[in-house]
């Protein structure tokens, strides 16, 4: 009774924490500029079967790949035993669905068991491969800190939860009123010998690790990359559709550009009533991204695809792809914690260019848009540097001076370099070929 | 036999109340710089063989303004857009090919929403779809029967438009040994020209990236590298120079891969 009763404030607790972050985030992605990706449905659940569901792009790269999946497939199915011990927990019974579904029930625990180890194993793996074997990926200038610990916590979390599970299956395995499962009955000599209440008492123990530790991961999800198994879900769902090598038309500089272009415009008009007011150009500040760059940023596993495949970065320049979405989402939070504080948000003099992403990492990116391909859950880092150029371009004038003659050029010539437009058909002067259709 | 080419403009067809089937959009690097020049020659020269009736702009083709927009400077992309859908709208341009992956993305992804809706195709697909329909042959196995030729894709060809096949379609047909590099198609390396950067000096680092691509280059052991753009064209010929590997590799466009086993030029 007390032990339902102790259950369902934690329950309660730990789901409503959840949900109050969960909220604070939906509200920091739409802080971002309005953008429409509700069109294509059919197109978007496709992808996100395809992508999210069905890790399409995990595999890539096979040996993460497979023990990814491993770990996923575990998770998803591991957490509908997670179904009966919240049931359990409430009503102060034990295993409820075993003699609902009899025999299956071992098969199905026997399974989970077995999918345990796997996820156990593959925790294991991936903790060797970020901490022993040197994987460049992992060793980049943003992972010092906090997100190598945040990896590792991860990682440790799942090997602490899927042992609980088991041990405490091997305790009942030494129960003769209960019994073991396919993997806990191997493990049960563990426990041989320990006294009736001795097992009772490690197979508590271990039951509320197990719950416990479910709740306080889900709190810590919102302040981790592993934020990522909820989100890639929507992030796939909303990913662009359109070829990735399509940059958007700016709204607000067709206006600008048909009034300049259509001479009857009387361009001291006043705007017509409901006219908002011209935003800034591009993006400055996450605030000025649109809500799609900030969904990427939440989304972001801190894998480091992108930046092993980019050009700019295996060749030793500033830019990483992954330091881009990492940017983005910790000055968000920045800018959401300043809400929470203040009600709205108060000028705390920082900027997402400038204090956090420098000029000279945007600059060189190719967008050659390996970095997206890359990218496991969808994200599009090219979109963010994208807009912080335009605000480099269009707003502050600090573009890179040969840029700044590039345009000049286009603007008088028709051609990024200094040539007179006049010699734009030269080509075709004296073109002689040796045709064969003329010979007959 | 040697011909001089005459190329029309749409000015010219459409002063004498014609209209070509396709539109050629030659692009700036097409236009102005020299080694591109021989590119544009060579496919021209296709398109007279097969007897296509194609037209260009002249000097009334201007930047699309791909480099403007992709180092930020959208005014001036939308400017250069707006100026140039008005001249082919004027002319009722139906069809454009380009030889250029920066033209054709633009063109093909961004002028639609501006009020420009063409069929637009990249060379590599147009070349295609002629040795399909056996409009070109390679006559004798060609220049280059069993040659080790390796292809380099282009971001705004491959990753950014998901064309992969037709460029390899293309050297299949020469009767080369194709050899994929280590990093090819979805995987391909970046030349380090793509996003303006072809305008500018590279950032600081340890490298070029047109020097990392020799890498894979080389351990290719190709004897030529086939490009299917402008830009690519120039960084791929100046890490091959930066390797003292001129004499050993050359790097040819898909047109003048054609042109050339066809004969139609040197
Ligand atoms: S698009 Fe830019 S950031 Fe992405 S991989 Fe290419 S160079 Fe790097
Ligand atoms: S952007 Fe994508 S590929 Fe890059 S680190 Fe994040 S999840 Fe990995």
């Amino acid at each position: 009774m007390i032990q339902s009763l102790v259950f369902i404030v934690l329950l309660a607790a730990g789901a409503g924490l959840f949900a109050r972050q969960v909220v604070r985030i939906r509200r920091n992605i739409f802080l971002g500029r309005p953008l429409d990706r509700t069109d294509r449905p059919a197109d978007r659940w496709k992808t996100m079967a395809r992508v999210a569901l069905g890790q399409s792009k995990m595999v890539s790269r096979p040996v993460a790949g497979f023990f990814h999946i491993l770990i996923y497939v575990g998770f998803v199915l591991i957490n509908i035993e997670v179904l009966e011990i919240v049931i359990d927990g409430i009503f102060g019974t034990h295993r409820i669905f075993k003699p609902l579904l009899g025999d299956f029930y071992n098969v199905v625990i026997g399974f989970f068991e077995v999918l345990g180890v796997g996820v156990l194993l593959a925790c294991v793996v991936f903790l060797w491969r970020r901490n022993v074997q040197p994987l460049a990926r992992f060793k980049s200038p943003e992972m010092t800190g906090w997100p190598t610990l945040d990896a590792n916590l991860i990682l440790i979390i799942e090997i602490v939860l899927m042992s609980a599970l088991l041990l405490m299956n091997a305790a009942e395995a030494n129960m003769p009123d209960k019994g073991g499962y396919l993997v806990s009955n191997m493990l049960a000599p563990i426990f041989a010998g320990v006294s009736p209440e001795g097992l009772h008492l490690i197979e508590r123990v271990c039951w509320w690790l197990h719950i416990v530790g479910i709740l306080a991961f889900l709190n810590y999800l919102p302040y981790s990359k592993h934020f990522h198994i909820i989100m890639a879900f929507p992030n796939t769902w909303y990913a662009q559709l359109e070829p990735a090598g399509q940059l958007s038309n700016m709204e607000s500089v067709k206006k600008e550009v048909a009034l300049m272009m259509d001479p009857n415009a009387n361009p001291y008009a006043a705007p017509a009533d409901g006219a908002e007011a011209p935003g800034r150009f591009g993006a400055k500040d996450v605030q000025d991204l649109p809500w799609k760059s900030l969904l990427d940023a939440y989304s972001c596993t801190e894998c480091g695809r992108c930046t092993s495949v980019c050009p700019a970065n295996t060749t030793g320049k500033l830019l990483s792809p992954r330091k881009i979405m990492m940017d983005t989402r910790d000055r968000l939070a920045e800018v959401g914690a300043n809400i929470d504080k203040n009600g709205s948000f108060v000028d705390d003099g920082k900027s997402l260019l400038g204090d956090y992403i420098t000029a000279e990492e945007i600059q060189a990116c190719t967008t050659c848009n390996a970095c997206v391909e890359a990218c496991p859950v969808l994200i599009n880092p090219v979109s963010i540097i994208t807009e912080l150029r335009r605000y480099q371009a269009m707003e502050a004038s600090q573009v890179p001076s040969e840029w700044g003659l590039m345009f000049g050029n286009i603007e008088n010539n028709g051609a990024p370099w200094q040539f007179p437009a006049a010699d734009r058909f030269a080509w075709a002067d004296n073109l002689t070929v040796n045709s064969k259709k003329n010979e007959a | 036999m040697s011909t001089t080419l005459k190329i029309d403009t749409m000015a010219e067809l459409a002063a004498r109340g014609e209209a070509p089937e396709i539109l050629f959009w030659v692009g700036c690097a097409g236009s102005f710089d020299d080694r591109a020049r021989r590119i544009t020659r060579a496919f021209a020269a296709i398109l007279h063989e097969v007897g296509i009736k194609f037209a260009v702009l002249g000097t009334e083709e201007s930047c699309t303004g791909d480099p403007a927009k992709r180092a930020g400077n959208e005014f001036l992309f939308q400017m250069q857009a707006m100026q140039n859908i008005q001249v082919m709208n004027m002319y009722e341009v139906k069809k454009i090919v380009t030889a250029c992956p920066h033209c054709f993305n633009t063109l093909k992804n961004e002028y639609p929403d501006l009020g420009g809706n063409y069929e637009v195709l990249h060379h590599a697909t147009l070349l295609q779809q002629l040795i399909n329909e056996g409009r070109i042959k390679v006559q004798g196995g060609g220049t280059f029967k069993g040659k080790r030729i390796t292809f380099h894709d282009s971001c705004y060809l491959g990753r950014a438009n998901g064309i992969y096949e037709a460029p390899r379609a293309v050297l299949e047909a020469l009767d080369a040994d194709l050899v994929e590099m280590k990093r090819s198609k979805a995987n391909g390396l970046c030349c380090g020209a793509g996003g303006a950067q072809m305008f500018k000096e590279a950032e600081k680092g340890n490298k070029e990236v047109n020097i990392e691509r020799m890498d894979d280059v080389l351990e290719s052991k190709a004897e030529v590298v086939a490009a299917a753009c402008p830009f690519c064209m120039t960084m791929l010929t100046d890490g091959i120079k930066n390797k003292e590997k001129e004499s050993s590799i050359h790097v040819y466009d898909l047109a003048e891969l054609v042109a050339k086993a066809n004969g139609l030029i040197d």
